[in-house]
């Protein structure tokens, strides 16, 4: 069964206000997003993936050359649908809960973005700042160019895409000014149900 | 003695014609290289390196992990000089002295640029596409992020930058479309000059 790209809960023409225009949204989502899901497609057709799950497939192909492209594309189709769920227009607020889980292991609910932010800030390159479950630790991880959490069995609640193609056209150079705007739209009620799903509460 | 952005031969507020434009080079030139030339001088202060040359910089933190920083930002400074180098307005014409270098390491001039433009298309993540000299071998090398062929002992001949800041602004998701535009500004006498130092002929 072909993998296709995820349907969204608002209308991507109209971008996702105030952190992306619909027109990045149109290359992001409608080029770049959907490239991949079709290059995926592609790349499994007769191989031993062609009838496994997302994970499976990225699980399967991490570290291995033979499929170096089917990691890239499965894993980049696994990251913007993670991302887009992520967000939501004018973003939806941290309940009490969510402040009290990233409390405990930053500090603080402000200590934990401004970790966050700096992080997906001093990503070199293409790539993604994440926040993953390991257990009940609490953790902000880099990744390079299609890297993720699947591989390393952690649980992701939260990406950033800091690929210059996530940010250039609304942000050009400023991706700390794109991080903030960021923080604007996040979908904190995804976020804490993917936190349930980790067993975190 | 600090490092500072090149002089170029060309005026940079009005792009390179056809192939990128003044909006671009503003930030490319202006955000992007100036900034890894501050970072480079700042980050070599008090080290070793503060006296040292690029090149040696570069050879010097070449995957050393205590000055990944220093790598990075030195080679981009060398990266982005190189690559301004590599292009002028409307391009130079290719002497029939290059062209027949490039024929008998790739079959044809035309061959040539057919292979270029397939590498620099497929860097996955950011990075660029380098023709090199190693010894009187020709490489068509694809790098990520900051590589280049310095650390390799390979001589540099050609670049195209690959990273999305490079072309996102003016071709989007295009990078093809970015490539083969590329090819219209290339200054084939730098690299003539470039092929001539590398003792080509």
């Amino acid at each position: 069964m072909a993998f296709t790209l995820p349907k969204l809960p608002y209308n991507i023409e109209e971008g996702i206000e105030p952190a992306i225009s619909g027109k990045t949204m149109s290359f992001h989502f409608g080029k770049h997003h959907n490239g991949y899901v079709t290059k995926l497609n592609n790349g499994i057709k007769g191989t031993k993936f062609e009838n496994s799950s997302l994970e499976e497939i990225i699980k399967g192909a991490f570290e291995n050359e033979e499929f170096k492209g089917v990691f890239n594309n499965s894993s980049q189709h696994f990251n913007h649908s993670f991302y887009w769920n992520c967000m939501i227009p004018n973003g939806k607020e941290p309940s009490e809960k969510v402040k009290e889980i990233l409390s405990n292991s930053f500090g603080s609910f402000e200590d934990f973005l401004k970790q966050f932010k700096q992080k997906a800030a001093t990503v070199f390159g293409s790539g993604w700042c994440w926040l993953v479950a390991d257990g009940n630790t609490l953790e902000i991880m880099q990744a390079s160019n299609a890297m993720n959490p699947i591989p390393l069995n952690k649980k992701p609640l939260l990406v950033i895409d800091v690929w210059e193609h996530a940010y250039y056209l609304d942000y050009q150079n400023n991706r700390g000014g794109s991080i903030d705007k960021f923080f604007q739209v996040i979908n904190w009620e995804f976020v804490e149900k993917e936190m349930k799903k980790a067993g975190l509460f």
